[in-house]
Parts: structure tokens; sequence; C-alpha cells
């Protein structure tokens, strides 16, 4: 049977035809559908886990168990899970053990443009990169395959097009893998990575790979398809495909692993072709290996090395590089100086309070990882940092060491505090710290798509549990000030706030109230009284969508009054309790 | 078999995504090798959506180059101006007749273009603008948001293929519950009297 499937759900389909028993990840874009649609399989155990280490670690414990297992990340997860996947390279395990990254060139949502090529070079394991959807499901049977066979962890890379983009996919049969769990291994020298038994496992680590490296030589997902024989390209991932549709006629090696690299046959390749073009996104990380294979390639002179490299990037490098022929076709760009369309908070959205409050406030502010980075945009301007998930708590830490004469806070929501806030907040107050750290519990990991997390009363697999309570939390790592405010209530967050700040030392405010998709309760809209309204503009800078501009103009100061749209206004009524002259009615309770 | 490119504009929350699933459907139905790809801006609602669907012997990229379209469906006046440089002068341009204000513009900061100036504009781009009140006309059927298929049903006199094929992959796609007035939706935009 033929389907049509994202690279995402092909890699879920694959996982329950590879015979996957246990799958962990932490949600992120482009690679939280992965694990989504995993679940929908009942015959594979999934769960969010707090971050991607503690995924990783999982994972490996299941493997060594004898279960088939797998684990989900998006690019930069990877640096977190690296320090948990490097050591089961030393170890391998009982069962498969497969590790999917979805890499994000173009920087569709992520906050750096990094590699995970390099990854696999670091770590010392194999990296598949499929070219299409089907590659997607064939390359989890291979990984699975080729994991058991090496006794190695093996990673497939994706990036934002291969997991995001649908093509036609067979599919094959569910899998049992049924071997079940055996008595645990007692083998320390294997999976105690002591250093005196990890001196020994190094040895058999570089065994391993060259024995992968010949073997790649005849594996099917690396192949020579001769055409002309100018120029021979080299390309792997959705790159293959981008190449074939360029040059049609020319030759191509087809690398459906990264890393190691199969050597025979790149050198049966480059003998047979005039000149060799590597062409890759982001790093020059095939064409360096080929190059030090004493091979003559180009690659990252033709090509940028930054963003996507489209079929359209591809022609316009090789036209200026003369190995493409023909004019460039004339392309009209009519998005300039148009008006943009910015993601926002949602209308109801429970972060508008604190952003509108931190705006008049005015205080130093570290921001994190998830949709209140949007409180660094217009119209609140209130968010001054943000680099990686959890890193504001300790970023706050460091300006409250620093001597600031303002009190400083950070902001991160409660999926990012469980996965990596936890232990900072513990070292603020072990290092007697200064600063507020607002947890803005919304009660989901909501950018990522709405996922469960350790405050979440149910789970991935296992339906209802009982939910971790912040504030307790929050005491039990040594906080003395821990406020707790309803998140639509503005004036009870300005006083949250305030208490806080007047605080010496660490403290807490944990500012609660649903994301809009969690507890879809929507209200009747709210509505402005235009005889009432005096057109101050003090709702519009709540920057919700649901409120805008009216055509009427108070005469007064020849502005435009405030007008609510019905359709998509939820009725959370922050707006009503910014107006100075109650001109928003809200609705009744 | 001819390739045909498709690209979908609109904003976050209109159904360019399904509309997108559905236009792919429909070429592997016809017997097309298909596939596409979405770009979701920041993947936060009420963002700009741009979907690309190609049908083929063998489709080798999810994408098409700017300047490539064969049809080019505009769910929104704004968006659909900002994407025009996919199209070409032979270009089916299917536009809804319908404009939604970004915050730029609801808050005062900008200004949206004239409705008839991007009319204009797809005029002299595109040879062939094909426009339709889409979702006035699902409004007037009680539920605005059927109006993709009210598209769909005009592409599908233009697009090529069994007519039958494109109206079972819509009734396929949606839930039960509104599969009846999709089919109405999608005859609607069938039968639609196109202004010359």
């Amino acid at each position: 049977m033929k389907e049509l499937l994202s690279g995402n759900e092909a890699l879920a389909r694959g996982a329950l035809e590879a015979g996957i028993e246990i799958s962990c990840g932490y949600p992120g874009t482009p690679s939280s559908e992965i694990l989504e649609n995993v679940s929908k399989y009942k015959e594979i155990y999934s769960e969010w886990s707090v971050n991607e280490k503690v995924a990783m670690d999982a994972a490996a414990g299941a493997a060594y168990s004898g279960r088939r297992a797998l684990v989900t990340t998006k690019q930069v997860g990877m640096n977190v899970m690296s320090d948990s996947l490097f050591y089961t390279a030393y170890t391998g395990a009982e069962a498969a053990l497969v590790v999917i990254t979805a890499d994000d060139p173009g920087l569709f949502s992520s906050q750096n443009e990094q590699d995970n090529r390099h990854y696999a070079k670091l770590g010392k394991f194999p990296m598949l990169e499929p070219a299409n959807s089907q590659e997607c499901k064939d390359f989890m049977l291979e990984a699975v395959a080729m994991s058991e066979m090496f006794d190695t962890p093996v990673v497939i890379r994706t990036t934002m097009r291969t997991s995001h983009s649908k093509s036609v996919v067979e599919l094959g049969e569910p899998a049992v893998y049924g071997r079940g769990v055996s008595p645990f291994p007692r083998n320390v020298e294997k999976y105690n990575c002591m250093c005196t038994w990890a001196r020994q496992r190094h040895y058999i680590l570089e065994d391993r790979l060259r024995a992968l490296a010949a073997w790649s030589n005849t594996w099917s997902g690396n192949r020579i398809e001769w055409g002309t024989r100018a120029y021979g390209f080299i390309a792997g991932g959705i790159l293959y495909e981008y190449v074939k549709q360029v040059f049609p006629e020319a030759s191509l090696l087809k690398l459906g692993m990264c890393y190691p690299l199969p050597e025979k046959l790149i050198r049966e390749f480059a003998e047979g072709v005039e000149k060799v073009i590597v062409v890759e996104e982001l790093d020059p990380f095939i064409e360096e290996q080929v190059r030090a294979m004493g091979i003559h390639a180009r690659g990252k002179d033709i090509f940028s090395l930054c963003g996507e490299l489209l079929p359209e990037d591809i022609a316009a490098s090789c036209r200026k590089a003369g190995i493409l022929k023909g004019e460039a076709p004339a392309v009209k760009d009519y998005a300039a100086g148009l008006p943009l369309r910015s993601p926002l908070l949602c209308a109801g959205c429970p972060h508008r309070s604190t952003f509108y409050t931190l705006s008049l406030l005015g205080l130093p502010v570290a921001g994190d990882i998830g949709c209140y980075n949007l409180g660094t945009l217009p119209p609140f301007n209130a968010q001054h940092t943000m680099g990686a998930m959890g890193a504001s708590v300790g970023v706050l830490h460091g300006m409250g060491l620093s001597g600031l004469r303002e009190h400083a806070v950070c902001t991160i929501g409660d999926g990012t505090f469980f996965h990596s806030g936890v232990a900072p907040l513990l070292n603020m107050v072990h290092n007697k710290g200064k600063g507020t750290v607002i947890i803005m519990d919304n009660r989901t990991t909501a950018m990522t798509g709405h996922q469960d997390n350790p405050g979440i009363e149910a789970t991935l697999s296992l339906g209802r549990v009982t939910p971790v309570d912040i504030p307790t939390l929050c005491r039990a790592c040594g906080v003395e000030k821990v406020v707790s405010v309803n998140a639509f209530n503005l004036a009870e967050v300005r006083r949250g706030l305030e208490e806080c700040v007047a605080y010496g030392g660490v403290s807490v405010l944990i500012t609660r109230g649903d994301c809009v998709f969690v507890s879809r309760n929507p209200q009747p809209a709210c509505a402005v009284d235009h005889s009432k309204c005096i057109a101050c503009g003090k709702c519009i800078q709540s920057g919700c969508p649901s409120v805008v501009l009216s055509d009427e103009i108070n005469p007064k100061n020849g502005k435009r009054k405030a007008r609510i749209d019905s359709v998509t206004c939820v009725g959370c009524g922050i707006c009503a309790q910014i107006c100075p002259a109650h001109a928003i009615s809200e609705p009744e309770a | 078999m001819k390739t045909v490119r498709f690209l979908i504009t609109g904003v976050g929350g209109q159904g360019t995504i399904l509309a997108s699933d559905i236009i792919a459907e429909v070429g592997l139905r016809l017997g097309y090798d298909a596939k596409k790809s979405d770009i979701l801006g920041l993947a936060v609602r009420g963002g700009s959506v741009v979907s690309h669907v190609i049908w083929g012997e063998n489709v080798r990229a999810p994408m098409i180059d700017k300047g490539t379209a064969d049809c080019y469906l505009s769910f929104e006046w704004l968006e659909g101006l900002r994407h025009l440089g996919y199209t070409h002068k032979n270009t089916l341009v299917f536009a809804n007749d319908w404009r939604i204000d970004p915050v730029s513009v609801s808050s005062g900061a900008a200004v949206y273009p004239s409705v008839d100036s991007i009319r204009a504009a797809m005029r002299e781009h595109c040879a062939c603008l094909h426009e339709i009140p889409a979702t006035s006309l699902a409004v007037s059927m009680g539920n605005s948001r059927v109006f993709n298929s009210v598209i769909i049903g005009g592409l599908a006199r233009f697009a090529g293929g069994d007519p039958e094929v494109w109206r079972s992959v819509v009734t396929d796609r949606v839930p039960a519950k509104v599969r009846e007035v999709n089919a109405q939706a999608f005859d609607k935009g069938f039968r639609y009297a196109f202004p010359a």
C-alpha cells in the first residue's frame, strides 16, 4: 500500500516496521511529530522525557535490557543529549539503539545553525541521511539492523525539509521484535565506562568504525548513478533529490551514510569523472573527508556555508561557477516593503499579563526558549537575552553576581523549567544569588505543539499521572520566597512581581494560567464601549491580535479608538483590566 | 507525464496545509508521483504560510523554484501578493477575495496595500487571474471554514484530472460531520462562473 507521508510520519512507521519497543524524546521543531506518530502505535511504549539527555539514558537502559530503543531530538537537543549518546558508542547494547536528530538548516525554529553531522565523527558512530520519506522509513529498518550488526548506536539525521515534506511511501508489515527482556547483563567491562575498561573499549570502537567503513562500500544506501562524466556530484540526504533535479544527466554518488564514508566507492567515482563536486548544506563535512583522501573535490568554494541549499540556490551557485550554462530566470520580488505578518502571543495567552507588566517596570529580563520569547518583540520589548533551553536562570544568576544596580528577573516556561531550569535554580540558592525567576506555567509545552511535561497530569503512553507541584518543588530547592499568582489577573501579577523584586535574594514568581490550547474554554468576547473609549492606545500595548484600531476617532486627541474582533477574542479580559477608562466590558463570570 | 507545480499561500489557521495535502493526494490518485512541503515561519497561529505541491512522473525536490508555479492559490490578498514571485506569465492564479489584516496593520504601524493594487499586480504578472469570493460563499453556506473546498472546486475545473477524483479526496480528507457541507462547497467552486 502507498501513502503520502511526511518524513517524520515515515520515521514513525519505520519504527513500527523495525520492531522498536521503547521510544523517548523531548519535543522540538522539526522533530516533534516523530514521537507523536510513534505514540499512535500501541505496540511501542513512548514518552516525552524531561530532556534529551534523560531520554538518551532511558533508551540506553532499555537497549541494555534487550529492548529495541529509539530517541528523538531536534538539532540543538543533540547538544544536551550528546553527553549520554557518547558513552553508548563505547558500550553498544544488547538490542538496537537508534537516535534521530532533525536538523534545521535555514533556522526556521532554532537559536543557531549547527551541522549535527559533526557529532558522528566526534562521538564515533554511524550516521544515516535519508533523502525522502520512503528512505526515512527504510533507513529506520537499516539503522536497527546496523545497530545490532555492529553493536553501536546509529544516528539518523534529517533536516526540516526531509522531516516536514511529504512524499510517497510503500508501507510494509509491522514487526514484533519479541525477544523480550533478558536477565540484565552483568557485563561491567562493556557497560561500565570506568576508565580502565573504557580504555579497552576505545580500541574496540576504532576497530568497529574501520569495519563499518569497509562494509559501507557495499551498503545499498550508498550508490553510484553514472551519467555524463564532466562533473561528478556527491550528495546525501535531500540534497540528492535537488542535484538530480538540477543536473538530471550528471553522474552522482548518493551517500545514504555521511559517516563513516565508503572510501573505495568514492575513489571509484572520482576516477570515473573529470571533476568532483560535493553538494551539502552548512559545513563541508563530506568535502573535507573526501579531500583528506587526496581527492581533489570542490564544494564550499561554490556553495554557501549558511542556510538551506535549495535547487534554485544550487543552480545559481553553479551558474556563477560556470558549471551550469544558461541564464537564470528573472524573478520579481514582491515581498519587499509589505506589512509583516509576525507571530504573536495568541488571543487569551496567559503570558500577556506578565510581559505587559514587565514592559511597564522596565527591568532587565533574561529570556528562555518557548512562546514567551515573543515578549522580546513589540509591543512589549520586555526581554533582552535568549540563548538555550534553561539558560535564563543561569544568566540571571550571572547578572546578580555582577552588581547591577537594577533588580534582574528571568522568564522560563513550565516545560523549559523542568527540562533544564531546576539545576540552575538550585545553583542560585546554594551560591546565594539574587534575582527573580518568573516561571510562566501555562501547563503545557506550548510552542512545540502542546506536549506533556512533569507538571501535567497525563503522559503520552500512560494516561493520567500525578503532576509535580512547581511551588513545592521550588521550596524544596531552598527558595524561601515563592509567590504564585493567577496570570489572568493583571493586578495580582503586578503585586506578585513587586513583592519578589522587593525581596533581596532568590525569589520565584509563578504566573499560572492555562494555554488557550489546553483549556479550550473560550468566554464570550470582550467589547469596547466607544462612548467611553478615549483612544489612549493602552489596550493596543497588550499585543493581543484581537484588539485592533477602529475607524472611530476621538476628536480630543485625533487618535483612533479601539475595537475588539469578536471572532478571535476568547474573553480573557486582560485588555479590560488594562483600560484606564473602563471602556472594555469583561465577559461575565 | 507533465509536471504540475502548485503554490498555496495564506494565513495560519486558514487551512492552507489541508488544502495542499488534498492537492497532493489528488495527484497521487490521478497516477502521478507527488510531493509537498509547507513553510510555517515560527509555526505560530496567524503567521504567513506557504505550501508547495508538485505532481510529475518522478518528482525530486518537494518545493518549487521561484517563477515556476503552474497554479497559484491565494487564500488572502496580502499573502497572495507577497509570494507572487513564484508565478510566471502563464500561471493560473486563483485568488480568494478576502483580506486579513496583520497586527502590524490593525495596530496602525503599517498600511495594507489596496486590494485593487494587488489585483493589478496579479494581472500584470500573470495573464490569467481567477478571482473567487470563496470566503463569502462559504459564509453564505453557514460555515466560513469550508472556503478552501470552494477554491479547490474552482481549481479542479482548470487544473485537469477527473473532477470526481478531486471531489472524493476532499470528502475523504475532512471530518465526517462536515463532509456534506464540504462537498457542497466544492460543487459551488466547481460551478462558479469566474468573471472573464
